[in-house]
């Protein structure tokens, strides 16, 4: 059916409305740099800047190095998931395991990831997975600790009602216990996806790199180019929240009880 | 202790307060049961009647919920037995009606397969259990999408849902913990008249925990009243009214003397 032109004007308006911090932003970001209000080598054109990102995402070679930083984060984030969820599952399943391992989970929760990076290079050398490898380990912390969590606080009236109809403990678990972890499972995941990608673009800026959006940046950076700088900046802030937006939805198909 | 590994116990002597054809479905004897430091009960006996229902009513805290969760097995004694007509409880079916549905049911299986959910437990397959589930559904009248989730149905939909969970086994026992305290009070009504066309129907033994008198009353065929802790049967009072019992009941002399003398003892229970 044909959107008449008074749907669309509508459509059009609540679009605009929807994204009226976005544009405000926009405009005074357009104001700051016509009027010079910020030394203007430091603040480029706002359009300039997205024209930049365009161009350099369709023509030049941003592209493989958001593919680098992807590839490294996704690699990161499945090692932490494959690691931190049964080991999450087991020691929550335990309340006394937990609470003898609770110092040293909160220590190292605390402890930032990034001060990791010698010791982790020391280890695994100073190829790239030295750096997946410290991501992963913040990763799998943040992890571990949201399914831990979620399976000493799950339900116990649901494990009670399997209970009584006879269920044997491993159709507990898989059945009930599963089920009632994956909403604060999820929060993890996304919580660590998120996370992974902090490390990742720390990692690619100092730990010896030649490719990736953190070197990126900071290539932009050294030679005074600051609409790539920016451009990369901003595509970098797309690749998370688009993981975000990604988790989101399948924590929105899988979790929908919540 | 519980003794396991025997199918059978000796079956007890009934106790005195059990006459006529009525006979004892589940027989609790000599039951000790200590918390912090504290006894609960203590050398608590009791019978519940056979194809009867029988309500727990008491002060708070004398464990009325405890007293049915230590029955159905859901948490553990100290010493003491539990029998189901000389049965121990891993030899009988029992059905179980939690007091919150919303944290009682699966979110995460629609209604039908809530209620197979017991089925499946039990290895029935597929086609079979969804017959069952037909055949129960349509033997109580029952119209409720069964294909949605439990958070897309009414309160009392999901009660009557936990309800039918707890039937499709074809328990000898149904335990309901207070089945209608989450509840608002028109669909009170509407589950308290549906329970009762199960229990006419199925003739199942049914023990109900209830915080309010007036319905203890009038879903029971005893009302079993609890003193304070350490627990002991302060009386049971028979009310042999008969069903389906309707707003009329509630207005009858039966049912005013009966509720009276029950508040009377439990008063009594309370200021002691």
């Amino acid at each position: 059916m044909a959107i008449r032109p008074r749907q669309a004007r509508q459509k059009l308006f609540s679009l605009l409305l929807f994204n009226a911090g976005t544009i405000g932003v926009l405009a005074i970001w357009w104001i700051a740099w016509r009027l010079e209000l910020i030394n203007p080598t430091l603040f480029p054109d706002p359009f300039a800047t997205l024209a930049t990102l365009v161009r350099s995402l369709f023509g030049g070679d941003l592209i493989q190095d958001f593919g680098f930083t992807l590839y490294r984060t996704l690699y990161a984030f499945a090692i932490a998931s494959v690691i931190a969820i049964p080991l999450g599952v087991i020691i929550g399943a335990n309340r006394k395991v937990y609470q003898s391992f609770e110092f040293l989970i909160d220590f190292f929760r605390s402890t930032p990831a990034t001060a990791m990076f010698p010791l982790f290079l020391v280890v695994f050398g100073i190829d790239d997975f030295s750096k997946i490898a410290v991501a992963a380990f913040a990763g799998s912390l943040v992890i571990f600790f949201n399914v831990a969590y979620g399976v000493m606080n799950a339900k116990k009236t649901r494990v009670l009602a399997a209970k009584i109809m006879g269920a044997p403990r491993w159709r507990i678990f898989l059945d009930v216990m599963f089920f009632e972890t994956l909403p604060q499972t999820f929060i993890g995941l996304r919580t660590a996806v998120s996370l992974t990608l902090v490390v990742i673009i720390v990692a690619e800026m100092f730990v010896g790199s030649t490719n990736g959006m953190g070197h990126r940046i900071i290539d932009a950076q050294i030679i005074y180019d600051m609409e790539q700088m920016y451009a990369s900046i901003i595509a970098t802030g797309l690749m998370g929240y688009g993981l975000n937006l990604i988790f989101l939805s399948l924590e929105k198909r899988f979790v929908h009880w919540m | 202790m519980r003794v396991q590994g025997y199918d059978f116990m000796p079956q007890p002597a009934p106790l005195s307060t059990i006459t006529g054809q009525q006979t004892a479905h589940i027989t609790v004897r000599s039951l000790t049961k200590t918390f912090a430091g504290r006894d609960l009960y203590r050398d608590f006996n009791l019978d519940i009647l056979k194809g009867k229902v029988t309500c727990i009513f008491g002060p708070n805290g004398c464990g009325k919920s405890t007293l049915l969760n230590t029955i159905s097995g859901l948490i553990p004694y100290d010493s003491g037995s539990i029998s189901f007509e000389g049965k121990t409880l891993d030899r009988v079916t029992i059905g179980y009606v939690f007091q919150n549905y919303r944290d009682a049911l699966f979110p995460w299986l629609k209604a039908i397969d809530n209620i197979e959910y017991p089925l499946k437990v039990m290895g029935v397959s597929k086609s079979e259990r969804d017959r069952r589930v037909r055949t129960l559904v349509e033997s109580f009248n029952i119209q409720i999408d069964l294909n949605r989730y439990p958070y897309q149905l009414s309160g009392g939909q999901q009660q009557l849902i936990s309800i039918l969970r707890a039937l499709i086994t074809e328990p000898d026992v149904l335990f309901l913990d207070e089945p209608f305290s989450a509840l608002d009070f028109e669909t009170t009504l509407f589950i308290r008249d549906k329970l009762q066309e199960i229990f006419q129907s199925s003739g199942i033994t049914m023990v109900m925990v209830s915080h309010d008198l007036e319905e203890a009353v009038f879903m029971a065929d005893r009302v079993l009243l609890l003193t304070k802790s350490p627990t002991q049967i302060a009386e049971e009072v028979d009310f042999f009214s008969p069903r389906p019992r309707t707003p009329d009941t509630l207005a009858s002399a039966d049912f005013i003397s009966t509720k009276a003398h029950c508040l009377q003892v439990f008063q009594a229970e309370v200021r002691r």
